[in-house]
């Protein structure tokens, strides 16, 4: 935010009318000011959509200028660099005006008509209102030009062939601004245009196929592309599912990045930093809905029964005890019961039993603290293990905690430990 | 009636009862939130020269303030920092600065000195008058006479492992500490090093007792501070 106000808040527009009302006609001044303060709150409410749709997360590159671009993805199609998007002429958006925005916010095409690569949502940006993505070129536009030149994206052949990109766009895009559901409430729907549409969160959380687009089941989890992370599924029970949570749970973590059960961590904690925490409390509500409405509920059957160990992991997670008890213990707890909201408990918790160990691998190998936020500003955090104790240990451990206190899940090896490595920075 | 007083006392030792340890006996204190970063650079205990981390305990607030900063937001590089930062603040960041700078443990036993005693007389010529010939400034005209270093933004040269020295030179010399930053005085100085000034540094600064404290800003020349102008930055930090 503070960067933000910094890159300054007055538009450009603005001031020269005002300059030229006093110069020629100062009675205009008057005249002018309800539509300057038109101008204010659109380019206020632009600001606050660009915090929602997390512009910033790639658009600003790490400790570079807000909206200046640079920041780069690594995908299976290339290494994409996000483009500058302040209002310089030469290096950013200057010369565009509202329809060359709106072209590549809806339809996906860029200023000379060209068809955009995916990396840029725009297979979700499409549902945003005509009236929202104005309101964020007009926030953008107020912005100060900062000229600042990025490389250019190196996209593996074939993929950089334009018809390519037209028969994907045939096959996978489907433009259209939101329809709200009027069986369903205002809260529902508004959740849903956030969750679906302006916040993207289909980008990491959906599966992708082959070619890099969603697979038809939405928010289903996977991992993300040009990461090392694994989203979790926002639907099932077993993974991050929030068909149980209460509204409040659910806007206590979006909001301040943890919760009485959970932690954000990896790029969420990311996205919670620089997106959720700025959000108004009726949109994370909004959000609330329509997640639990997403989430499955847990299924009352008998769970099935955990089939006893054999002697030789039992062997085997005795060791990943071994170094619970001495590294892990103080905080996460003797059985693994964490301390709410400040340790995560680890009994019963769901991203230590899903399928994928990725992000628990990563989180001991790496350490990290949750977002400091409004609500969480001196947050409490996990130290990085991968200088203290060897893969091999990290392999016991981790497998420990997934089959302790009453946890279940597969084994995890030196190997994927090593394979869980990745630089991002 | 006794209801009554029951839910009065539940609502009234609420915010009470934020104010104290969490029932796990988690401490609500910045010595706590800060074990990502001691479980490296070791707490009172443990405040050694052992392997690669540097002491941070006395450095100055601004110095390890500005180092935060820029590991965080990639002017600096240094993964396991850079992850481990990513989502804290500003303000967070400052605070974190000031408690490990008003942390007065005690120094360790200065490492054994093995250089010959040319060697010696030479780093000690470097240290204390720098090579005008080469434009390198002695290194006490900026880390101080005692090499403690300058408050608030110099770093200390003492009490740190040889591993840390000999590395940091080396990110000097590619440039790899500022990365871009300009001016880099710092790096300037370190190319115009040899290899063997640079090895024979990074053995004698760590076999040095430590005998002072960090001095204040008025020691400096204000042509070295023009040289040296970017770790200067005094945005965010309260003066």
């Amino acid at each position: 935010m503070k960067q933000l106000n910094e890159s300054g808040f007055v538009p450009i527009k603005q001031q020269i009318t005002v300059l030229l009302s006093s110069l020629v006609l100062p009675l205009s001044v008057m005249a002018a000011s309800p539509a300057n303060k038109a101008d204010t709150e659109q380019i206020q409410r632009g600001e606050y959509l660009a915090r929602a749709g997390n512009c910033m997360g790639c658009h600003t590159t790490r400790g570079g200028k807000p909206y200046a671009g640079g920041r780069q993805l690594n995908t299976p199609f290339g290494l994409f660099t996000a483009p500058n998007i302040t209002p310089d002429n030469e290096t950013g958006i200057g010369s565009w005006n509202g329809e060359d925005f709106w072209q590549a916010l809806h339809y996906g095409k860029g200023k000379d008509g060209s068809y955009l690569y995916p990396v840029f949502p725009y297979t979700e940006y499409t549902k945003i209102t005509r009236q929202d993505a104005d309101a964020i070129f007009a926030y953008l536009r107020s912005l100060s030009p900062v000229a600042q030149t990025n490389p250019p994206h190196k996209i593996t052949s074939p993929y950089d062939n334009q018809f390519l990109l037209f028969l994907w766009r045939t096959w996978y895009f489907k433009e259209g601004v939101y329809e709200p559901d009027h069986s369903r409430s205002e809260d529902w729907n508004r959740g849903n245009y956030l969750v679906q549409g302006l916040g993207h969160c289909n980008a990491c959380h959906t599966p992708r196929n082959v070619w890099g687009a969603s697979k038809e089941d939405k928010l289903a989890g996977g991992e993300i592309m040009g990461t090392y992370w694994y989203a979790p599924s926002l639907i099932s029970p077993k993974e991050a599912g929030v068909g149980d949570w209460s509204t409040d749970e659910i806007v206590r973590l979006l909001s301040t990045g943890v919760s009485a059960h959970a932690v954000t961590s990896g790029p969420m904690a990311t996205i919670v930093r620089q997106s959720l925490q700025y959000l108004s409390d009726d949109d994370l509500r909004a959000v609330a809905v329509y997640l639990q409405s997403l989430g499955e509920k847990r299924s009352d059957a008998i769970p099935g029964k955990i089939p006893p160990m054999p002697e030789r992991v039992r062997r085997y997670l005795a060791l990943g005890e071994t170094v619970y008890e001495k590294r892990c213990q103080d905080c996460h707890g003797k059985s693994g019961e964490g301390v709410p909201g400040v340790y995560p408990s680890l009994a019963g918790n769901r991203s230590v039993t899903m399928i994928s160990p990725l992000n628990t691998v990563r989180s001991v190998l790496y350490g990290g603290f949750p977002p400091a936020t409004a609500g969480n500003p001196r947050p409490y955090g996990m130290p990085s293990f991968q200088h203290i104790i060897r893969d091999q240990e990290i392999a016991w451990v981790v497998s420990y905690i997934r089959n302790a206190w009453g946890n279940f899940g597969s084994l995890v090896s030196p190997e994927d430990v090593d394979s869980s490595r990745g630089n991002e920075f | 009636m006794k209801f009554i007083v029951f839910i009065l006392s539940v609502i009234l030792s609420g915010p009470a009862m934020a104010q104290q340890p969490a029932p796990s006996g988690i401490p609500d204190t910045l010595e706590q939130r800060v074990k990502p970063c001691t479980i490296c650079h070791g707490d009172e205990d443990r405040a050694g020269r052992d392997a690669y981390y540097p002491r941070i305990a006395g450095k100055p607030a601004g110095y390890l303030f500005n180092q935060l900063r820029n590991f965080r937001d990639g002017k600096r590089y240094y993964q396991a920092m850079a992850i481990l930062l990513e989502n804290l603040s500003d303000e967070y960041l400052l605070e974190i600065a000031q408690y490990f700078a008003s942390l007065k443990y005690p120094y360790p036993e200065p490492a054994v000195n093995t250089l010959s005693s040319a060697e010696i007389q030479s780093m000690e010529t470097l240290i204390h008058s720098g090579d005008p010939g080469r434009d390198i400034p002695a290194c006490s005209a900026c880390h101080g006479k005692a090499l403690m270093g300058v408050k608030p933004y110099i770093p200390s040269l003492l009490g740190l492992p040889h591993a840390y020295v000999a590395a940091q030179f080396g990110g000097w010399r590619n440039g790899g500490i500022m990365r871009g930053q300009t001016p880099d005085c710092m790096s300037e100085i370190a190319k115009k090093l040899s290899q063997e000034e640079v090895n024979a540094l990074a053995m004698w600064l760590p076999a040095q007792p430590v005998t002072g404290e960090s001095a204040e800003m008025e020691v400096l020349s204000p042509e070295l501070v023009q040289r040296c102008q970017t770790i200067f930055s005094r945005e965010g930090f309260p003066q």
